[in-house]
């Protein structure tokens, strides 16, 4: 396959980044996106050019470490897969290929493709676990978990951190990634006992870090690696309301 | 020589860890806020040690290579975590566990290292599900379990597909909670690049922040390694692309023992190399075995589409070698069946390295609903990876590098040759023997970082109470300082024609044909002779592009090729030392007359812990005798 790259290249932080076309022959179908960018660096270190720096590390979508933004689309054509996941068969010989990094007031970029997404740390930091010191939990059985609370729980916490949902929202939100924080453990008895002073703390600190608001375009769920139902929102938004009628504080 | 002191504790096997902890030195609650503590790593050991020293008091410094301590390669583990909890009644005990896990390792494990691990079992699923790690649940709300590979109880707990992650997000929120709290300080996009010592002991890293390039300095009372495995030798692996050897052979440079490095289990169910440029093998669950039929053509060079050969023209090599356990026998001997078959000239695929994986039979006689109740999201990755749908033609498969139980030398207390330096999980050798048991490597790193190394790390830090914070400003720091500087630049001026990962690639090829699935003298040395040419030509002729203080992805590839070279004829020294048979490791001079594994107790029931010489020097190999007290060695036997 031959194809026209439109790579976004940013030397650092501070730099004014541009679009660079490249030429790239030789391409296998077999290929996945990142093992033809690996293709592509490869001969741009030959040829004395820096590579194009971007984020991977398992390379079978579970890590979340990947992300780019293929076309227009956050990780790609292709349904329900990550960066690392997409295969050049999804693409045609002769295409142009645009690859961008995410773009969110609140992941900046680092370097090329590369962006810093400390700040969905930062939203788990500010409430999103449990309490639970090591050795203090009570025999595994001794809190009986309605299945499918257990089932809708995990499916929450599918999530990978890859901030898809923030990259493609047109308001650049955080409501699905929170969402699927506050419902993983809202769900289960043991979260529940933090629940509403989990929520809002979580969606304070989301506030503060400058990510939109959720205006319901559904865009998040749609592009979604991993799934993640928009009605954990809804859920959120239920635990929102309710904490801040009934907290305390 | 190091002395190689496994501090075990007396008594009988089931006392051992209760005895310890009655009788340990313990550091009070203010000495503990005193007390500084660096882990590097937050994989399902990594992440709960912190999270576990800082609810204890002490002050912890994180350190990981990723953006986020959320994903380190722990999230991958698929099958599941082994516990002895007993919920099905099927007999299962703390001894068991233990039991099942020595066997599978090929008695090459210490025994009380094994028992601790599968007796602080119940208590790592008690504390995951605290956490809110959402195991998968009965509908009466109790969690259940599935069996899993050479084991007769069902002892997994799992969470879909998906149970590494699962655990390790339980892990990750624990961390995340104490960084809240102020007790951790996490340094993300941070490699380790040095071991400071001072006065002998474990003092503090040099580390090389990877989005300035900056060097920084910082100092502990005490370091813990929990730096993973180093699968990724042989270039092609199941692990991340950035997972490294790094670390361990710094501190293995700093006189740490290595113990057992050639024990690489090879996962046999992977999908294969479909192009050149491939930098990845994806594990496809074990568990697939259950009901998929593994065959080659009986014909070699058979090019026909699979479901047009003939019943009578298929050799289902498995169920005629072993028609005890056919395609159901344990990861070694399924990969080292694959291994011989292809070998032989029956591979199918572009690249003759691959065999089929054929659900055909399985969905005439259960129906494809069940199949894909079973097995859906794996045909649908398999799907995605490969590009071939498996409910219509077979997937193929072919083994893959996977999981080290090799790794730096611990004693009971996790504390490596090196005073204050602690190894946990993957990194460390301890209970895993010659060949890891399916679903033990979650329970290990959490095991290690949750409930031992918090009580053992307290028995080394108790004689250190008065020391007071550990400068940096000291001739160590300035001298590991420089090294790394020194090593960084040279890389960088070689400037040479061939990029850090065609090396890479070169020796996972090396590695891959003489120090994988089937070993002999002959092909270990002369791999041992190939990466010696192969270290000359990297530090001739290497490329790295970019500058030092920035961030440069190929800077810090280089910088881990070459340990890893390093380590290559590490590995090969010791698979060449150790002549027999045993788990994953399998000389092809050492078999019985059915081809199988032969083992020598006799000479070569010890843990080869192997000594840094210098650059110049062969490492020296040190024995620890392996002590059966408890349990009775015996031949794994699978026909």
């Amino acid at each position: 396959m031959k194809l026209t790259l439109k790579i976004w290249r940013q030397e650092n932080a501070k730099a004014k980044g541009k679009f660079e076309t490249y030429q790239l022959d030789g391409v296998s179908p077999e290929m996945s996106f990142l093992e033809m960018l690996d293709y592509h660096n490869e001969k741009l270190i030959l040829e004395g050019t820096n590579p194009v720096a971007f984020d991977n590390d398992c390379r079978e979508g579970i890590c979340g470490m990947c992300g780019l933004y293929i076309n227009g689309r956050p990780h790609g054509p292709d349904e329900d897969n990550t960066t690392c996941q997409l295969h050049m068969r999804k693409f045609n010989d002769g295409d142009t290929i645009v690859i961008e990094p995410w773009r969110s007031k609140a992941f900046p970029v680092i370097k090329d493709l590369i962006v810093d997404r400390t700040a969905l740390d930062k939203l788990i930091i500010a409430g999103g676990y449990i309490s639970a010191d090591t050795g203090s939990a009570p025999e595994a059985n001794s809190i009986p978990i309605p299945k499918h609370k257990a089932d809708l729980s995990f499916n929450a916490n599918e999530c990978v951190g890859c901030g898809a949902c923030v990259a493609v929202c047109k308001n650049a939100s955080a409501m699905l990634f929170v969402a699927a924080k506050v419902s993983h453990l809202a769900l289960l008895p043991q979260g529940k006992i933090e629940a509403s002073e989990r929520v809002l703390k979580m969606v304070k600190e989301m506030d503060k870090l400058g990510f939109g608001n959720c205006s319901n375009t559904g865009a998040c769920e749609a592009e979604c690696p991993k799934s993640v139902s928009i009605s954990n929102i809804a859920r959120l938004n239920r635990e929102y309301i309710c904490a801040g009628l009934t907290h305390e504080n | 020589m190091v002395t190689l002191n496994s501090k075990i504790p007396d008594g009988p096997l089931a006392e051992k860890w209760s005895r310890y902890k009655s009788n340990c030195r313990l550091v009070n609650p203010a000495n503990k806020t005193k007390l500084d503590i660096i882990v590097v790593g937050t994989g399902i050991a990594g992440a709960p040690a912190a999270a576990s020293l800082a609810e204890l008091g002490y002050n912890v410094k994180c350190f990981c290579f990723q953006d986020t301590p959320r994903r380190a390669h722990s999230v991958a583990a698929q099958g599941g975590i082994n516990a002895a909890k007993n919920y099905k009644n099927d007999g299962d005990s703390d001894y068991r566990l233990f039991y099942d896990m020595i066997k599978g390792g090929d008695f090459r494990s210490r025994e009380a290292d094994v028992y601790r691990c599968a007796e602080v079992s119940n208590q790592v699923i008690d504390q995951m599900t605290a956490a809110g790690v959402p195991f998968a649940r009965e509908y009466g709300g109790l969690l259940t379990t599935r069996s899993f590979g050479g084991v007769q109880v069902s002892r997994t707990f799992y969470a879909s597909g998906q149970t590494g992650q699962q655990c390790l997000l339980g892990g990750y929120t624990a961390l995340c909670r104490q960084i809240h709290q102020g007790k951790i300080t996490m340094y993300p996009r941070r490699e380790m690049l040095e071991l400071v010592l001072v006065d002998g002991k474990a003092r503090g890293i040099i580390i090389r922040n990877l989005i300035t390039g900056e060097i920084e300095r910082h100092s502990a009372h005490a370091v813990v390694l929990a730096t993973g495995g180093y699968g990724t030798i042989y270039y092609l692996s199941t692990l991340a692309i950035n997972c490294n050897a790094s670390a361990q052979y710094i501190a293995f440079k700093k006189g740490a023992g290595w113990a057992n490095p050639c024990f690489i289990q090879i996962h046999p169910s992977c999908i294969p190399q479909l192009n050149l440029y491939q930098s990845k093998l994806t594990l496809m669950s074990e568990s697939l075995r259950n009901d998929g039929r593994v065959w080659v053509p009986k014909q070699k060079g058979d090019k026909r589409h699979p479901n047009d050969i003939p019943e009578e023209e298929r050799d289902y090599y498995l169920e005629r070698k072993y028609p005890a356990y056919g395609n159901l026998v344990p990861r070694d001997i399924g990969s080292r069946a694959a291994k011989e078959i292809c070998d032989d000239g029956y591979g199918v695929g572009d690249t003759g390295l691959a065999v089929y994986l054929d659900f055909r039979d399985a969905i005439q006689a259960q129906g494809k609903k069940v199949i894909v109740g079973k097995y859906g999201n794996l045909f649908d990755l398999y799907e995605q990876m490969a590009g071939i749908n498996s409910y219509e033609r077979p997937m193929m498969i072919y083994p893959a590098g996977h999981y080290t139980m090799g790794g730096l030398w611990v004693d009971y207390n996790l504390m490596t040759t090196i005073p204050g330096l602690f190894a946990i999980g993957e990194c460390n050798f301890s209970i895993h023997g010659a060949n890891r048991l399916g679903a033990s490597s979650l329970l290990q790193g959490a095991a290690d970082g949750y409930f031992v190394l918090p009580v053992t790390i307290g028995d080394y830090l108790a004689a250190d109470i008065k020391t007071p914070r550990i400068p940096t400003d000291i001739p160590e720091f300035d001298a590991a300082e420089k090294t790394v500087k020194q090593k960084l630049e040279h890389l960088i001026s070689i400037n040479g024609k061939q990029t850090a990962t065609s090396f890479h690639k070169r020796l996972g090829k090396i590695m891959w044909d003489y120090c994988g699935i089937k070993r002999n003298a002959d092909g270990l040395k002369k791999a041992l002779g190939l990466i010696d040419d192969l270290i000359k030509e990297f530090w001739k002729d290497v490329k790295v592009s970019g500058e030092l203080n920035e961030l440069n992805p190929e800077l810090v590839k280089a910088g881990r090729i070459a340990d890893f070279l390093e380590v290559a004829k590490l590995l090969c020294s010791d698979a060449l030392n150790r002549q027999e048979s045993c788990g994953a490791h399998f000389r092809d001079e050492y078999q019985t007359p059915e081809g199988e594994a032969k083992r020598n107790d006799a000479e070569y029931k010890y843990v080869s812990v192997w000594e840094y010489q210098g650059e110049d020097n062969l490492p020296v190999l040190n024995k620890e005798e392996l002590k059966f007290d408890f349990v009775e060695l015996k031949e794994r036997s699978y026909k």
